[in-house]
């Protein structure tokens, strides 16, 4: 278990190895590539030595991801990715920020759900973080960010 | 004597309102736990863009000197370090906490770090132009050993390990070299398009120093907080300075460690606060008195760790090697404002230099004086919960790493890789030798090639490289980091003892 768990992501990182020292020497021209070519000699060398060393002796640290941490993780990751991915640019930063932290406080928040005074704590935390924000960011610093469907 | 000269630079409005913000907020940032100092600086780049770089800089220094030392608020009155640098501070200042002395173990933290700060930033100021002087006599080939030398003593060096850490440093060099080739603008790795401008530092900086705490912070779920703050009583303010100045064997221990430690690139505060504590232990009669909340284990550690943020910026102003990690976010931040740090710094930059390492001086005071004022309620408004840090970092990170170039693609590029991060680190890689792999490549590739086409024009590459007394010193001090790293990883490998 260990072994592969070690294992696996020493395999991932020699095959980008394996791939960075491919494109470096057959691309050309050879002038382009001779930095390349010396990072992924080394590159490609130390990730082998990672790989066999994972493999002949796996390590004692625990790295797995609990279940329980995935599920604590993934929330987060995915509301972070939507954000990032969709939202910032189909709904503008300001708005997709305020669906994204709204979302994320009140999901991770242990508060109870049925309490009006939390969801009141979540709005005001997230207008109030918001407004901090669009005064740093649009007011202070001028930053154009994509299209705002709430905000100019 | 130059930087007297440009004192007055420091106390413009503008300038000292930054030294000011930077000095409060690091302060707050420090207390927080969660947030770490090169964190904080990273987060902090985007905000210097519409300043000018003597100004950008002396908020970037002033966060960089009061989040390590707010850091020993929270490891004081919570026990849970505000960053790695002040772990060897919890072990006495929250035992002296416990028993009511709460803010007798304050005032004798800010007191040390203010001590040993100014220490080490006097040291930046007579070293930095000294290397530099020195540093004069290298040509392209010894520029590229000696960025090879930064990512190396940063990847050996940095804790964990030594193969992980030159690995994690060789994929920041290759990732430096995304994009189109500088001198014959040929297309390198570039598999999307989002990539044909290469990787932008500061969204690589922002995302993996920030994306992989966010994660850290997902990871507790909803966590009820269990954080209790000890309330702090008064106490006499003048007593703290007598005792300061009077544990004269700490403080001097804590000063002088952190000062070279702070000079040897990669090491960082966490290790000068740590080996200050355990020397200043050693040599205290009173040795039975620590970790029972002793103050000569507070001035030590704290004058330690402080100590070591000016020394940690010699080698980076002067070889473009940084001594820590925020070290290393600074030398971002440096060269998006257009400073690249060698041996000629102080001649081409110096109205930006000298304010900088200045108000790094005057931080040291600001800090002390802010801390002592201020470190009470910090702790109380520090205790953040992780969900709504993690939502605010998060945010943070997306418009600091959009502001950038106003491009989305940076946004990806941050939030990619600062996932991938949080993955290796899992897997004993650190993200300080990848950012300095990436810093450096561009600086270690211009001198690589040009090296090639002078030693194409004269007696062969290998010649060029490998001969001269200069190139020899920077290649045996590159096999002696990575030799001295393997000894202590067998070493502890045979012992059980950390490296």
């Amino acid at each position: 278990m260990n072994r592969l768990e070690h294992a696996i992501p020493a395999g991932v990182i020699m095959l980008v190895g394996l791939w960075v020292a491919w494109i470096s020497f057959t691309q050309n021209p050879a002038e382009a590539f001779l930095f390349p070519r010396l990072i992924s000699t080394i590159f490609l060398t130390l990730s082998i030595w990672t790989f066999v060393a994972a493999w002949v002796k796996p390590s004692e640290v625990n790295a797995t991801i609990s279940a329980t941490t995935w599920m604590n993780i993934l929330p987060g990751l995915i509301i972070g990715a939507i954000c990032v991915f969709w939202m910032g640019k189909a709904f503008g930063f300001y708005t997709a920020s305020i669906i994204t932290v709204f979302t994320l406080i009140s999901y991770y928040d242990p508060a109870p759900h049925r309490q009006i005074s939390s969801w009141i704590k979540r709005i005001l935390i997230t207008a109030g973080f918001i407004a901090v924000m669009y005064l740093l960011f649009a007011m202070l610093l001028g930053v154009f960010t994509p299209r705002e469907t709430l905000f100019r | 004597m130059e930087f007297i000269y440009y004192f007055g630079e420091v106390f413009t409005f503008w300038s000292f309102s930054l030294l000011l913000l930077g000095t409060i907020f690091g302060l707050i940032l420090g207390a927080t736990p969660g947030l770490s100092p090169t964190m904080a600086v990273a987060l902090a780049i985007p905000f210097t863009f519409k300043l000018e770089p003597a100004q950008g800089l002396i908020l970037l220094g002033a966060l960089y000197t009061s989040t390590v030392a707010g850091g020993a608020v929270s490891a004081i009155l919570l026990k849970i370090p505000g960053a790695p640098a002040n772990i060897a501070t919890t072990l006495d200042g929250h035992a002296m906490a416990q028993k009511g002395e709460g803010a007798r173990a304050l005032q004798v933290s800010f007191l040390a770090s203010l001590f040993g700060g100014v220490i080490g930033v006097l040291l930046l100021i007579f070293l930095t132009p000294i290397l530099a002087q020195w540093a004069l006599a290298f040509g392209p080939s010894e520029s590229f050993w000696v960025a090879i030398l930064g990512v190396t003593i940063i990847g050996t060096l940095g804790g964990g390990s030594v193969v992980k850490g030159l690995l994690a440093g060789c994929i920041g060099l290759w990732l430096s070299t995304i994009g189109f080739d500088d001198i014959l603008g040929t297309q390198r790795f570039i598999f999307h398009s989002s990539l044909s401008g290469g990787i932008n530092i500061i969204a690589a900086l922002i995302g993996l120093f920030a994306i992989p705490q966010v994660i850290s912070m997902f990871a507790k779920g909803r966590q009820t907080q269990d954080m209790e703050v000890i309330d702090v009583k008064p106490h006499s303010l003048f007593k703290s300075v007598r005792e300061v100045f009077s544990s004269v064997r700490a403080l001097g221990i804590g000063t002088t460690v952190g000062s070279i430690i702070g000079l040897i690139p990669g090491v960082g505060g966490q290790i000068a606060g740590l080996v200050a504590y355990d020397q200043s232990k050693n040599f205290s009669p009173d040795r039975k008195r620590f970790g029972k909340g002793h103050p000569e284990g507070v001035i030590a550690a704290e004058s330690a760790n402080n100590a070591m943020v000016g020394p940690s910026l010699v080698p980076l102003l002067t070889l473009s090697i940084p001594g820590s990690p925020t070290a290393a976010v600074l030398l971002g931040g440096l060269i998006i404002h257009g400073i690249f740090p060698g041996p000629n710094i102080f001649r081409d930059y110096p109205a930006v230099v000298w304010p900088f390492i200045n108000s790094m001086l005057i931080g040291q005071v600001l800090m002390c004086i802010f801390g002592l004022a201020i470190a009470g309620y910090a702790a109380r408004i520090a205790r953040v919960p992780p969900h709504i840090m993690a939502a605010i970092v998060l945010t943070l990170a997306i418009f600091g790493s959009y502001s950038v170039q106003t491009s989305m693609n940076d946004v990806y590029v941050m939030m990619i890789l600062g996932v991938g991060m949080y993955f290796l680190e899992r897997y004993g890689y650190s993200a300080a030798p990848l950012v300095l792999g990436l810093i450096l490549g561009p600086i270690a590739e211009g001198n690589f090639v040009e090296g090639s086409m002078i030693a194409n024009a004269q007696n062969g590459v290998a010649t060029y490289f490998l001969m001269g007394t200069l190139n020899l010193v920077l290649i045996l001090m590159v096999v002696a980091s990575i030799s001295y790293s393997v000894w202590l990883e067998l070493r502890s490998s045979k012992t059980g003892l950390p490296s």
